[in-house]
């Protein structure tokens, strides 16, 4: 199987897991997209990183920030629900997706 | 010839950490708010916001990770599990991947101390709100009072051999997390969950079968029962020939049977990364032994302490122990002098019935250690019978009274005095005169009625002892 194929399946893979509908030129486009950053994620690997510590954060030197456990005014469910597509009383009404 | 089966089990607890806020925000972790009404920007998911880690939540997964004798990871990062399900506003939830706050831990069974469960890790997790389906024809309502509920996930190997097991590993997982008073374990309110993953294999076969995931099983009795089920259709199923599925199956309590919920071909593609609004927690070594150090007593510990300093069984002690309220009465009442035996037999037997029957726990149920004792004291100075203490008991609980207040109010005092009982016996024998002739020819029944009436006569307040010897003595 060539890359772009592959590319492709990875993408339908991940825009059905996102409940998403791509039409076919979308779903092309994401892929020549996703072979772009796999190509620079390739440019990464070449460099030397023996020496690096590995690290899940750009930030570096910032560590350890708590909050105490402290409660706080949350918003009204007047306020939680202004940008509900849909308020159904005190909830958000979601299309029906019983697992 | 058959071949036999065995099941082989693994468990995943979900326990609700009793903070006052939420794990990433200020928002009340409260039971039965109005619907949307502890939520924030933050465990709405508006853009913008940012989360940080409640420090309580944090300690609280570090003392269940040394309770469980865990290995507890020096640096602690958090990770995004991504799925697109509306009980999460995000589409991702804030947990831990490859790195959880702690590992390889263990939990030794009472019943055989020979078995430890392995724990095979424990970590930190916010909890998804909550949806219902069933309340509007097109729309499934959503509360996210939950999202962001602090979550501990505890996972075992898959090490548990039985039903049995299973369940005598979640009364002690959960007794440890009473005695570090971690959570409240309500499974009512769904502060402790319990998932399992089984499968069977032949017997003497080292390879894991195919397994069956379980969920939604609201009580220990229904993992149990969930369980035993689950392996007599897996068994069934390979007997007959057949192959397990994977699976994800629900306990359906009505009908004491499971049924598919969603096959695993489709099982989900999380995608975990590292979550990038949070930034890693280091675990200095000097701070975890301080936190050991302050970690309280027990279960196994009060089990040995107690077998060691009291004259009970192994099997009295278990019980007392899994229940840190009821073992700090046992304890207080005995440090106010009364016998450890009774104490523990009142405990487990008037008591416990008294709670199972009124629903109700040992610090809301109204009776003081100091209460017992005295009680206890009351029954041996033989001021009261045992059947009279057995009410006594009731109503001190109920009216706060004391029982030597309630003796004396109720004029319960017991009649000891052999005078007073022997003029009674002499009116029962006078007004009885067939009873007495019956038992003067070998009718032993008769007896039991003559006590009978002396102590109806006494208003149940002669002590049955001594009404007994007299009486026999008496008619002799």
């Amino acid at each position: 199987m060539t890359n772009e194929k592959l590319n492709e399946q990875v993408v339908r893979g991940v825009a059905k897991l996102s409940r998403l509908n791509l039409s076919d030129d979308e779903l092309r486009m994401f892929a020549g997209q996703l072979a772009d950053i796999i190509r620079y994620i390739d440019d990464l690997n070449r460099l030397d990183t023996a020496q690096t510590e590995p690290t899940s954060h750009a930030v570096s030197g910032i560590k350890d920030v708590f909050r105490e456990d402290t409660v706080k005014p949350s918003l009204s469910p007047d306020e939680a629900l202004t940008n509900a597509p849909k308020r159904i009383g005190d909830f958000f009404g979601v299309p029906k997706i019983i697992e | 010839m058959t071949v036999a089966y065995e099941p082989v089990i693994g468990l995943e607890v979900h326990v609700q950490l009793a903070t006052d806020s939420k794990i990433f925000c200020s928002c009340s972790t409260k039971f039965g708010l109005t619907p949307n009404s502890a939520v924030c920007p933050v465990c709405l998911g508006f853009p913008g916001s940012l989360p940080v880690l409640n420090r309580k939540a944090f300690q609280c997964a570090l003392k269940v990770a040394l309770g469980l004798n865990c290995r507890v990871q020096e640096i602690v990062k958090f990770d995004r599990k991504n799925y697109y399900y509306p009980d999460l506003p995000k589409n991702y939830q804030i947990s831990q991947y490859d790195k959880p706050i702690a590992y390889d831990g263990s939990v030794r069974l009472m019943s055989d101390p020979s078995r430890v469960i392995a724990v095979r890790r424990v970590h930190l997790e916010e909890d998804a709100g909550k949806l219902m389906h069933d309340q509007d024809k097109t729309y499934s309502l959503v509360d996210y009072n939950r999202a962001g509920t602090p979550l501990l996930e505890i996972v075992t190997e898959p090490v548990i051999r039985s039903p049995d097991e299973a369940y005598e590993y979640l009364a002690i997982l959960k007794s440890i997390l009473l005695y570090l008073e971690v959570s409240d374990c309500n499974m009512e309110e769904g502060s402790l969950r319990c998932d399992a993953n089984i499968s069977v294999r032949a017997c003497g076969e080292t390879k894991l079968g195919v397994k069956a995931e379980l969920k939604n099983m609201n009580s220990f009795k229904a993992v149990k029962a969930g369980l035993a089920y689950e392996i007599k259709r897996q068994t069934d199923l390979l007997e007959s020939g057949g192959k397990v599925s994977q699976e994800t199956r629900l306990w359906d309590a009505d009908s004491a049977s499971t049924r598919t919920m969603r096959s695993k071909e489709e099982a989900h593609d999380y995608r975990y990364f590292p979550e990038p609004d949070l930034v890693p927690f280091h675990v200095p070594r000097e701070y975890l032994e301080s936190v050991r150090k302050d970690l309280p007593e027990l279960p196994a510990a009060r089990k040995d302490r107690l077998l060691a300093s009291t004259d009970l069984s192994e099997r009295e002690v278990s019980v007392l122990i899994m229940e840190k309220k009821i073992a700090d009465f046992f304890e207080a009442a005995v440090r106010l002098g009364a016998p450890a035996k009774a104490v523990s037999n009142w405990l487990l037997g008037d008591i416990m019935a008294d709670l199972n029957g009124k629903g109700l726990t040992i610090d809301n149920y109204g009776l003081t250690p100091f209460m017992l004792a005295e009680l206890i004291g009351l029954i041996s100075s033989g001021t009261i019978s045992g059947r009279m203490a057995k009410e006594i008991l009731k109503e001190a609980a109920q009216t706060k009274l004391t029982p030597k207040e309630l003796v004396e109010k109720k004029g319960l005092r017991q009649i000891s005095d052999q005078g007073e009982i022997v003029s009674i016996i002499d009116t029962v024998i006078a007004g009885n005169e067939k009873s007495v002739t019956d038992y003067r020819n070998g009718k032993t029944n008769a007896l039991m009625f003559l006590v009978g009436q002396v102590m109806k006569h006494s208003k149940g307040k002669a002590n049955p002892d001594i009404v007994n010897r007299l009486l026999r003595d008496r008619l002799g």
